[in-house]
């Protein structure tokens, strides 16, 4: 399971501090492997999306390094925790925004957003509105948004806490199998136990004050995961890990 | 009726962008007849007590003989109403055009916002009609109703634009910069369209003010300005004891009013169109 080669990138002794004096980071480190999909885990406050965004390039780190393998940030896509759409602008053009932000013109565009759309089953509403999408459509019109530059490394920030279990599930799924299509990496941040166990390949549990990482779960589960994958023993035994990790995680400092 | 209506409503509601619903056509009709309805039966009552108590046209005149002042007086009061509403348009047109300019201006920086807002909002809390004279002594008087009525018009349209401007979704700004937008690309893909709301909600109550400003600096002109419009016909009628075409001017003011209202309304709802809740508040 080791990486051979050198990580996507790698974060060094990352600490942060916000204007107001708060040390959000920490003597954090943390690599990104290529074609994994890793999880941020951690409660609330840990500094989980603020390494996101540091990872993103929206942020500068206060201390430490971030070190990309080719010297360079690759283009990377990111999904927030809301789906972030422009309301005046249909679903095609939402998702033909960074590819417009790019130079393209919107005929040589038009197979990928079609693309993009067709992956995450919006083929049918790309003329609808914002408005008159459901959440978790917005959602997914958001990672068609975030797919649609073919990006090597995907991030996303807390992007299905705001949806039902059902349509989280479905998600879920669906961008699995979308990861592995396009070869993705992803990193990924949540606070729940469960469904870091389902998605990742490896989960990073973050503790808080200031925030780092304290514990990395490799998790080995099926290539392809299914709903099989949530019943089965392993399963419950890498949430059961990582839960226990969690503890620790919040344990050292008192909440 | 009204059951059918609250379940019209309802239906309205949960169905949000699809359709219209059964029974909306009625509702609309309610929406729209109930008001005619009521005004009529008050221009009905008024022209009742007007000729039953025998009031002098000079003193109350009745709706029919305003609106026969109206007809009659047409090719005055029309040149008169030209006058007004070219005032009115050329001063909101100068207002959209500096107070987008300006609130651009204010959006590029938070320093050139503070040193400039003070000198806007001090134009705005001076009531125009002390202004008016002073205008009127450096300015010719054409000119001066004109500035008058774009100095009421101009802040609003300042301050909701910048406001817009200055409310743009966070994660959206993000998203320009993850992809290396340009600061132009930032404001015209992204700061204008989510100001746009803003904007038109400027301009409705900009309309309405321009209105109002021109009038208030043509009647401040008064005899000293060689005006025509709607308010010099106001004073001199007034001066003549011609009571029913006072009233016919003041009808004409109230009819331009609810017209620009109206205008901006249609305006801003085609323009917003499927997007945003304000061109939908209909539907609630």
């Amino acid at each position: 399971m080791n990486a051979p080669s050198a990580p996507l990138v790698r974060l060094q002794d990352v600490g942060k501090s916000f204007a107001n004096g708060v040390a959000a980071l920490g003597g954090l480190d943390l690599d990104v492997r290529d074609g994994e999909f890793l999880t941020l885990l951690g409660p609330s406050g840990c500094g989980k999306s603020t390494t996101l965004r540091m990872i993103a390039g929206l942020s500068r780190q206060s201390s430490g390094s971030i070190a990309w393998r080719n010297g360079v940030r690759p283009q990377v896509g990111f999904v927030f925790q809301e789906p972030t759409l422009m309301p005046w602008a249909d679903v095609a053009q939402n998702v033909y925004l960074p590819l417009r932000l790019a130079g393209m013109s919107e005929r040589e565009a038009q197979p990928r957003i079609a693309a993009a759309l067709e992956g995450v089953g919006l083929a049918s509403f790309a003329k609808a509105y914002p408005r008159e999408l459901s959440g978790g459509m917005r959602m997914r019109v958001s990672i068609a948004r975030a797919l649609v530059t073919r990006p090597p490394l995907l991030l996303m920030d807390e992007p299905f806490a705001a949806l039902d279990e059902i349509t989280r599930f479905k998600l879920n799924d669906d961008l699995l199998a979308l990861a592995r299509e396009l070869k993705t990496t992803v990193v990924f941040v949540t606070h729940s136990v469960f469904e870091s166990v389902y998605l990742s390949s490896r989960i990073a549990v973050f503790a808080a004050r200031p925030g780092r990482v304290v514990e990395t779960i490799e998790v080995d589960g099926p290539a392809v995961r299914d709903a099989e994958f949530r019943l089965s023993p392993e399963f419950a035994e890498t949430c059961r890990q990582a839960s226990a990790a969690l503890d620790r995680a919040s344990g050292r400092v008192p909440a | 009726m009204s059951e059918k209506r609250t379940a019209s409503l309802q239906a309205r509601k949960t169905k949000g962008s699809e359709g219209e619903p059964e029974g909306s056509r009625s509702s609309r009709l309610l929406d729209i007849g109930l008001p005619v309805g009521v005004f009529i039966l008050f221009l009905l009552a008024w022209e009742a007590v007007v000729v039953l108590a025998q009031i002098p046209p000079y003193i109350l005149p009745a709706p029919s003989v305003i609106g026969a002042t109206i007809v009659k007086d047409w090719p005055l009061l029309s040149a008169s109403l030209m006058v007004t509403l070219t005032i009115t348009f050329e001063a909101l047109a100068l207002a959209i055009v500096g107070g987008v300019g300006l609130a651009i201006l204010l959006a590029q920086s938070r320093w050139i916002e503070r040193a400039f807002l003070p000198f806007a909002i001090i134009l705005q809390v001076t009531p125009v009609i002390a202004i008016a004279p002073l205008l009127l002594v450096w300015l010719e008087p054409s000119t001066a109703v004109l500035v008058c009525a774009f100095i009421v018009a101009f802040f609003p349209i300042l301050s909701n634009t910048a406001l817009g401007l200055a409310s743009t979704d966070h994660n959206l700004l993000d998203l320009f910069e993850l992809y290396r937008a340009s600061r132009w690309k930032q404001l015209i893909w992204l700061r204008l369209p989510a100001a746009l709301p803003y904007f038109f909600s400027g301009l409705r109550i900009a309309g309405g003010l321009a209105l109002i400003g021109a009038i208030v600096a043509e009647l401040a002109a008064g005899a000293a300005g060689q005006g025509t419009g709607l308010a010099f016909r106001i004073t001199e009628a007034g001066f003549r004891l011609n009571i029913p075409r006072m009233f016919a001017a003041l009808t004409l003011i109230s009819l331009t009013g609810i017209a620009i209202y109206a205008l901006f309304a249609l305006l801003s709802k085609l323009a917003l169109g499927r997007w945003h809740d304000s061109a939908r508040e209909r539907e609630r």
